[in-house]
């Protein structure tokens, strides 16, 4: 999931007696299932907390390039190497779709930006986390893609039509990234006892990161309810999670490595694998700025950020002087 | 020299020349100015990827049924047959974007050229590439001029990237044995033939980006025939290069 | 002044099209680019063969409570959908 622990604006779920006319015909709106579009009118905190949640996403995708492209220049063969390249640009596509979907609310690219450079907004806990072998590259494909596929593909349908068409957009295109990944570590784990090694080693690293991706258990989390009454969160972080893993599991059976985790068991009673929380006080410290990565990643996208204003400033004069020509010659 | 032998040496050429500049500008996934650039960028190393796979690929062939990956990943720096000009960092997006230029204006007119080769193979690769590159021009040209003419910073910046990069333009019109075999062979044109349409094209687009071209016709040389490359090429190979050398054999 | 690129709204007709689609926005300099930057965003599957490109700012929208008197009145025009007539088989396709 890519949007972590969003705080969702506002005092809490309302009582339809609590609610004003307009925040009920709303309500109605969305109980119904009818989209709602950027000229609507919507409460504040419906606003606030969608440009938050999609801004976190959109900075996930950015930030997420990072780890990805650290192998580019590594990848070995020509093959891997488009692929790779070819999937991080997806990335960077799909944080552009959901710029857009967030500017229809009212707030800018840049300011959006400018949020993320400065450490007002956050983005998911996962990509702070390093890469470190190849093998980490089939892992991200196939664990973190996964996680983030799960959360995905129900926010197709979520209220905000901008958001919801965004995620088509992102779910038809991130078919291929988990795939991509699965075969890659495939490759590995049946390969070399080295390579071997190095898938292990990449499960080893990423398998509780990934399963932080969906947030803290839902009895710790405060925010669920309004966002889901408000169908911008549709499954609770407890429910994805549980999906998440029971469809893992048997995908690295067959690869021959084993999940980091001496207490998954399948439980015959609730038809569902039992696992082991991931260490929560790890996740907190990671989501406060102290993981492996936090402060590379954010002086990585300064420092992009800082190097490109004159590029920016230049095509954009350009484009102004041409204008003003084109105008006078007229 | 055998023809194959010559033939061999053009096929790395090219080859090389879409490997090494395709490896530098993917260097730029993630970090591009704005959010269009990076995917921009992204597409133009993948169609140069794409090519080195075609380019390398008929080498290989050539060269007793090696695959395009044992050319690119287990050669060393002086079996590669680029011209300098592409393995150059990237330094700022100004350099990378008028090297792509530079570059992108020659690539598309020996293509053109090589569309009509008498080998069909090279002519096949060519029609294919050609498309590309033809947009790849179309948007470098656009952005250097952008650039170019616009603010105080960035044109400066773009006339200190002409003014590095142009003694590097020279080498792409060197000919040599092999071209003379090639030409013998109704393969691939004199480099040195394609100056003029090169200066034509270069000219219109610098000048509209209201950047001054450098008198010196001085060219750096040593790349296309392997005698001497630059430093960088060699901390571009171990990086390009690293995985398929710890693990030797390995699938991947 | 605010120097941040323009947002444009994209519009693609695919290979077998028939009319333009809005397929998102992004943000250029000018149109130029706009459209450049459209076929790099939006058609890295061969999504499309024609690109239209129109400043965001330039679209005026109409207001979703308007909805109503907008469309529905088209609603009872359904002798303009083809499958109000029934057609007898025996005549053909049309």
């Amino acid at each position: 999931m890519y949007a972590q622990m969003v705080k969702t604006a506002g005092t809490g779920l309302k009582s339809r007696e609590e609610m004003t006319e307009q925040e009920r015909n709303f309500q109605d709106k969305i109980d119904a299932d009818i989209k709602i579009e950027p000229k609507d009118w919507m409460p504040d905190d419906y606003r606030k907390t969608l440009i938050r949640q999609i801004g976190q996403h959109a900075h996930s995708e950015i930030v997420g390039q990072l780890p990805e492209g650290n192998w580019i220049t590594r990848a070995p063969t020509l093959e891997r190497k488009a692929i790779l390249l070819a999937k991080v640009q997806d990335e960077a596509g799909h944080g552009l779709y959901l710029y857009c979907a967030a500017e229809t609310l009212g707030v800018s690219r840049d300011e959006l930006t400018q949020m993320l450079l400065d450490g007002r907004m956050k983005y998911s806990s996962i990509f702070n986390y390093p890469t470190l072998n190849w093998a980490d590259i089939g892992a991200v494909g196939w664990l973190v893609d996964g996680a983030a596929i799960m959360n995905q593909v129900p926010l197709q349908r979520t209220s905000y039509g901008p958001y919801a068409r965004a995620m088509v957009r992102i779910c038809k295109e991130e078919s291929f990234h988990q795939r991509q990944g699965y075969d890659a570590i495939r490759k590995m784990a049946e390969g070399t006892p080295e390579q071997k090694r190095m898938a292990q080693d990449a499960l080893n690293r990423f398998w509780f990161p990934s399963l932080m991706m969906f947030g803290p258990s839902d009895k710790d989390s405060v925010h669920s309810a309004q966002s889901m009454a408000w169908k911008i969160k549709i499954n609770t972080n407890d429910e994805l999670r549980q999906k998440f893993v029971d469809q893992t599991v048997p995908q690295a059976e067959y690869l021959g490595l084993t999940i980091p985790d001496p207490d998954l068991k399948w439980n015959e009673d609730r038809g569902h694998y039992d696992f082991s929380e991931p260490d929560w006080s790890e996740f907190f410290d990671v989501i406060k700025g102290n993981g492996p990565c936090n402060v590379d990643r954010l002086a990585a996208r300064n420092k992009a950020w800082d190097d490109g204003q004159w590029v920016r400033d230049g095509l954009l004069a350009h484009a102004r002087k041409k204008r003003a020509r084109d105008l006078a010659a007229e | 020299m055998t023809r194959d032998e010559a033939f061999l040496q053009f096929l790395l050429r090219m080859g090389d020349n879409t490997l090494i500049l395709g490896h530098r500008v993917s260097e730029w996934c993630g970090v591009a100015p704005v959010l269009e650039e990076d995917i921009a960028l992204a597409n133009t190393a993948l169609d140069l990827i794409g090519q080195t796979q075609m380019w390398l690929g008929l080498a290989g062939e050539i060269d007793g049924g090696k695959s395009a990956d044992d050319l690119a990943f287990l050669r060393d720096a002086w079996d590669f047959r680029n011209v300098l000009l592409v393995e150059v960092p990237n330094a700022d997006f100004g350099r990378t974007l008028m090297r792509q230029f530079l570059f992108d204006a020659w690539h598309s007119i020996m293509l053109g050229r090589l569309i009509k080769s008498s080998d069909e193979r090279v002519a096949a690769i060519a029609a294919k590439a050609s498309k590309e590159v033809a947009y790849h021009l179309e948007r470098s040209g656009d952005t250097v001029v952008g650039l170019g003419d616009g603010t105080e910073e960035s044109h400066a910046r773009m006339q200190e990237a002409l003014d590095y990069l142009w003694p590097y333009v020279g080498e792409m019109f060197a000919s040599d044995d092999v071209d003379a075999q090639m030409v013998a062979a109704g393969i691939a044109p004199y480099p040195a033939d394609l100056r003029a349409e090169y200066d034509a094209l270069v000219e219109r687009v610098l000048n509209t980006a209201t950047l001054t071209i450098p008198e010196s016709r001085f060219a750096h040389k040593g790349g296309r025939d392997g005698r001497m490359h630059t430093e960088h090429l060699g901390h571009l190979l171990t990086q390009m290069q690293w995985l398929q050398r710890a693990y030797p054999g390995a699938k991947w | 002044m605010n120097n941040e690129w323009p947002l444009w709204e994209i519009f693609i007709r695919g290979q077998h099209g028939m009319s333009h689609r809005h397929v998102g926005s992004l943000h250029a300099p000018d149109a130029e680019m706009a459209i450049k930057n459209a076929r790099d965003v939006y058609t890295r599957r061969n999504e499309g063969v024609s690109i239209w490109v129109v400043e965001a700012n330039a679209i005026t929208a109409s207001s979703p409570s308007d909805k109503g008197p907008m469309y529905e009145p088209s609603e009872s025009k359904v002798y303009r959908h083809p499958t109000f007539f029934d057609i007898p088989d025996e005549v053909g396709a049309m």
